[in-house]
């Protein structure tokens, strides 16, 4: 036996390109239903008498397909292919039917057809335009219980996957002469002779198939062939030209600047088992050197009361659905038009067998032609009339016809009404690269008026409506693009040969008859946003008049539609409600993306480990091995410390200081940053980056620098060592080295450009090892040659060049622990084979590897700053208490001006003073407010705040540094940080809490 | 993405590449200390933020790493020109003339 054939009730034998030998299976809602290869949802939905497919996002209203393509309002649903994978919001008349796909509404509970939103249709008047604004206003305590679940329930539409995104993205880069944006008629005539003429050509459509309304329109003849199979071949000569690259499934989704243009593809939502080689999507970043815009125009919807019911479509999509598909939208069509174009889908479903029982036109007198032929056909022409509305709820079933200047109305019972309201064209891109549109007043269409970039507009998007104009004019943009980035090239000409395009007359913009001004109706101008014309003249009525207030306080145009359909008839209602004309009234601005775009494209493979670059010093795995726990500094991976049986970080950080101060520790300080500075005029330059005075800095001696910028906030520090007369070695903070590279870089060539320096980053270059504590010398001792490390001969603040290990070193005697230490610069590529023979050596002696933890803990001890953390962008060196690193006697520096701006003389600033807490236990949180009186009413005043604290095992109790008004005149004065469940009571102290007098430092 | 032509490296390169660093032509004072507080205050803080062409100062940060100088339009995002750092302000009539007559080629 075989297997039962699904019957698809609207499916006309005979009719459409599928092929019945391709059938397929799948599911909407839970149920199976058959489609043929090459359906979209929509076409399959439509072939199985189904057109309610979603509830609308505000009043809950049964909604159905209404288009046949990335305009659509309506049709969008969840497409689940696995667990992972599901999709909301795909339009259906875009995703492409593969076998087994699944697709569900949305917006609706417990079932599409039984939805207890719905009670929003009828409380509506609740609802109208700006209803969240109006609604939610007070009382202040009922957003947390009431408006906010409300607003969370109710807002957007389907359901986010909770699952990671399993798949991946790709994305590339391409430059070509010319990019044409679209397949059609004039895409493709444009491709061809741009190609034809060796100019190297992206042509990209939308769809799976090119043609555009070659899809629908069955009239044209070209070349001698009818149109889509003339657009197949030349879609199949382009693909074949090696300098033409063909992209389906393609859309352009964003014009920026000078002709960057990003395309997605959409690689394989089409296909049932994707191979996983595939990426899902592929980002295009397209620069062109000319674009032709040939994006075609969308039909308009009619507004009148109802227009939203299930089976009320778009006329040239009824007739996509019929002769592409082979899917009739009903068995019973009724029409109602302001264009010609319902009249040819009108004719080719008579024909295909389908019942006409009337063409609802608006206009008294419409083609004569048409009308003779409709009569011909037996199909009753209503002219000067409308529909007042339509019936029925879950699917359209009568329309109330009634003629437009009044009079008795008739019902029609029908199960389908196609409909035209004209066509606008799409300038969404032209809008996008910032050209400016023209109104067409003849025609009630915006148009391409000024460019702003290298493109040019061709076809039914550029306002041509015949189709040998179409034709010419898509010639000649072509062959003019390509002569004009080859302009040695001798020119081909082309030519194609068409006939049967017809320039579809009429139009209407903003309400039809039936739902002006007045009329309590619910006709509908953006169906995502659930916005009527009733709603727009609210907005008017309310006092806003300019077009981009209207949009934002009725949603009009701002679902992820962006108004295709609504646009023009809101524009055109607002309009009417000022009393101006529509160019008055302005359009609004058209944004990038065209249709919505997933993240995953555009983050592409920029993500996870991939996210950014990790840094490791050369040490890194050394410490892995000795058990680091690691902290992300900036892209650096740091030691933070090193615990040893299964110490926590408090007692191995403990552990750390405690060893380092009475016996020796050593520390990986390879990611500061390090900047060679050579040349005549080092010490000259470098005294005008440092507040310090630096030419007197004799060779082989340390400084600690201060810089500001100009206007006197300290910018960064570091120890600066004078290797030769010529020569400095820079250090700076681990975060700071690019920025404080870059300044220099800039006053150095801009500002001072008659110096003769050179600025050499050598941050990667040299690993640091920094030994410190009291045995720091015997430690090294052994393995230095070449250097005399007593204390007469490499004083603190000193340095000389030699080998360790035998390798060359820069062996710098200073510290930032406040003990005797050394920093031991080594070549990158040596610096873990030393790091490892001394990590040895200081095991041996009972000594120990420290990490940035206990290294913050240790200079705190001492009061030493670090920038970024004790200042904030608004502290002098006066404020740090670092007022000595300033040369008094110098006659410039960068931030020298600055320094003596009024505020920065002032009394009362904050200054960095150390804090005691006075119960001996209670460890600050760095970021505490402080107060001087905790009992004061809230909002209480701050007089400062805790900028570090740290348990100090070294001092026995609880060490902090803060900013506090006017500190150093604070002195042994009690102050207090109110913390949630207490107040803890400090007393201000000098910022030094171990060897006050610094005789360590000296061993 | 702009593309942006370095004067230095004579080439058209992606925005990427360069760094933006605020008005050009500001130039910092010989005479540092002698600068009262106004003269300080325009020289530090006040900015022109035109509205059309404006003379702004960009490096080449992942290229050539100079400074250079381009003359922008602040509302079509377009650059007139750029030129090297220490060259005169160019005539800004000519410049848009040229821009008039290069949109008008094509
Ligand atoms: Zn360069």
């Amino acid at each position: 036996m075989n297997a039962p054939v699904l019957i698809q009730p609207n499916r006309i034998a005979g009719k459409g390109r599928l092929s019945v030998a391709d059938p397929m299976r799948f599911t909407f809602d839970g149920k199976t239903l058959p489609a043929l290869k090459g359906d979209t949802v929509a076409s399959a939905l439509i072939a199985n008498d189904i057109h309610l497919v979603g509830r609308s996002f505000k009043y809950h209203r049964p909604r159905g397909i209404v288009s046949a393509g990335p305009e659509e309002p309506n049709a969008l649903l969840g497409i689940q292919r696995d667990v992972a994978r599901h999709t909301p919001n795909i339009r259906a008349t875009v995703q492409e039917v593969y076998d087994g796909l699944e697709a569900t509404s949305q917006n609706r509970w417990p079932s599409l057809k039984y939805d207890i939103g719905e009670i929003n249709d009828v409380v509506s008047p609740l609802l109208s335009a700006g209803f969240y604004y109006k609604t939610f206003m007070w009382p202040r305590k009922a957003w947390d219980k009431v408006y906010e679940p409300f607003i969370r329930n109710a807002a957007g539409l389907g359901k986010a996957p909770v699952h990671k995104d399993p798949d991946r993205y790709s994305s590339q880069h391409e430059h070509c002469d010319v990019l044409i944006l679209g397949g059609g008629v004039a895409g493709l005539s444009a491709a061809l002779a741009a190609a034809k003429n060796g100019a190297r050509v992206i042509i990209c459509d939308e769809q799976p198939t090119f043609g555009g309304a070659l899809h629908f329109d069955t009239d044209i003849v070209i070349d001698g062939m009818d149109g889509f199979s003339w657009a197949q071949q030349a879609m199949a000569k382009l693909a074949a030209m090696d300098n033409v690259r063909v992209l389906t499934r393609t859309t352009a989704f964003g014009y920026y600047a000078q002709n960057y243009v990003g395309l997605i593809e959409r690689v394989s939502e089409h296909l049932s088992a994707p191979s996983a080689d595939l990426p899902r999507e592929r980002l295009w970043e397209v620069r062109a050197k000319k674009v032709i815009i040939a994006t075609g125009s969308i039909e308009r919807h009619m507004v009148f009361a109802n227009n939203d019911r299930p089976g009320i479509l778009l006329a040239s999509s009824a007739r996509t659905y019929l002769n592409h598909y082979g899917v009739a939208v009903g068995k019973n069509v009724g029409v109602y038009t302001a264009n010609d174009s319902a009249y040819a889908a009108a004719f080719d479903l008579k024909e295909a067998g389908i019942n006409i029982p009337a063409i609802v036109d608006i206009r008294e007198h419409p083609n004569a032609e048409l009308v003779a032929k409709a009569k011909a056909l037996g199909i009753r022409v209503l002219t000067g009339h409308g529909v007042m509305a339509a019936g029925g709820k879950l699917r359209v079933s009568s329309m109330s016809v009634a003629p437009v200047n009044g009079g008795a109305r008739e019902v029609i019972p029908i199960d389908s009404i196609i409909m035209s309201g004209g066509w606008t064209p799409s300038v969404h891109m032209f809008s996008q690269s910032r050209g400016k549109v023209a109104y067409d007043a003849a025609k009630s269409r915006f148009v391409p008026g000024v460019y702003a970039q290298d493109c040019v507009s061709v076809g039914s998007c550029n306002g041509t409506d015949d189709l040998s104009a179409i034709i010419d004019e898509a010639i000649k943009a072509g062959e003019e693009a390509a002569t004009y980035v080859r302009p040695n090239t001798s020119q081909v000409s082309i030519s194609i040969e068409a006939n049967g395009g017809n320039a579809w007359e009429g139009t209407l913009i903003g309400a039809a008859p039936g739902a002006e001004a007045g009329k309590v109706v619910k006709a509908f101008v953006d169906f995502q946003n659930d916005v009527t014309a009733k709603d727009i003249r609210l907005a008017v009525q309310e006092g806003f008049q300019s077009i981009e207030h209207v949009k934002r306080f009725t949603t009009n145009g701002m679902a992820t539609d962006q108004g295709k359909l609504s646009n023009m008839h809101g524009l055109a209602i607002a309009a009417e409600a000022l009393g101006k004309e529509l160019p008055e009234v302005g359009l609004t601005t058209f944004r990038a993306p065209y249709t919505p775009i997933t993240f995953g494209a555009l983050v592409s493979h920029s993500k996870g480990a991939l996210f950014e670059p990790t840094r490791k010093t050369p040490m890194h795995e050394s410490e892995v091995a000795i058990g680091a726990v690691f902290e992300d500094v900036g892209n650096w991976k740091r030691a933070w410390y090193y615990p040893k049986g299964g110490e926590d970080m408090h007692a191995a950080v403990n552990r750390e200081c405690k060893t380092t101060r009475t016996n020796v520790g050593m520390f990986d300080a390879s990611t500061l940053g390090k900047i060679e500075v050579v040349g005549p005029d080092a010490a000259e330059f470098l005294n005008l980056i440092y507040t310090n005075p630096f030419l007197k800095l004799g060779v082989g001696k340390l400084r600690y620098g201060i810089m500001c910028r100009e206007d006197g906030f300290i910018y960064d520090d570091g120890v600066v060592a004078r290797i030769a007369e010529d020569r400095f070695h820079v250090t700076t903070t681990t975060g700071g080295a690019p920025r404080v590279l870059n300044m220099m870089e800039d006053y150095l060539q801009t500002e001072f450009p008659h110096m003769k320096v050179w600025l050499t980053s050598t941050s990667e270059q040299w690993a640091v090892i920094a030994v410190q504590g009291p045995k720091s010398r015997d430690i090294i001792a052994p393995f230095v040659d070449g250097i005399d490390l007593s204390a007469e001969a490499l004083p603190h603040m000193s340095m000389a060049e030699g080998t360790i290990c035998g390798v060359p070193t820069r062996l710098m005697r200073m510290s930032f622990t406040g003990e005797m230490g050394f920093e031991i610069n080594v070549p990158a590529d040596y610096g873990r084979a030393v790091w490892d023979t001394l990590y040895e050596a200081v095991e041996a002696a009972d000594g120990c590897a420290y990490g940035t933890e206990s290294m913050h803990v240790l200079r705190a001890e001492k009061g030493y700053i670090i920038v970024g953390q004790d200042t904030d962008g608004t502290v002098t060196p006066h404020d740090a208490g670092l007022d000595w690193a300033v040369g008094k006697k110098k006659t410039d520096f960068v931030g020298i001006r600055g320094l003596k701006r009024p505020d920065l003389v002032a009394s009362g600033r904050r200054q960095l003073v150390g804090l005691k807490s006075i119960d001996g236990r209670s460890v600050l949180e760095e970021g505490a407010q402080i107060v001087e009186d905790p009992n004061q009413p809230v909002p209480m005043k701050m007089i400062g705040w805790v900028s570090s604290s740290y348990w100090s095992e070294n001092a026995q109790k609880p060490i902090a540094m803060a900013l506090i008004e006017d500190g150093f005149n604070l002195m042994g004065k009690k102050l207090y940080v109110p913390m949630a469940n207490e107040v803890i009571e400090v007393e201000v102290c000098k910022a030094v809490f171990v060897d006050e007098e610094g005789g360590r430092l000296h061993g | 993405m702009l593309l942006i032509h370095c004067p230095y490296c004579a080439e058209e390169r992606p925005e990427t590449e360069f760094a933006h660093a605020g008005e050009a032509h500001i130039e910092r004072s010989t005479e540092m200390n002698a600068l009262t507080d106004e003269g300080f205050s325009k020289f530090f803080f006040y900015r022109d933020n035109t509205k059309g062409t404006t003379f702004e100062r960009w490096r080449h940060i992942h290229g050539c790493g100079r400074y250079f100088n381009a003359a922008r339009d602040t509302v079509s995002d377009k650059f007139l020109t750029t030129y090297k750092a220490g060259e005169p302000k160019p005539d800004l009539s000519k410049l848009v003339d040229d821009q008039t007559n290069a949109g008008a080629k094509s």
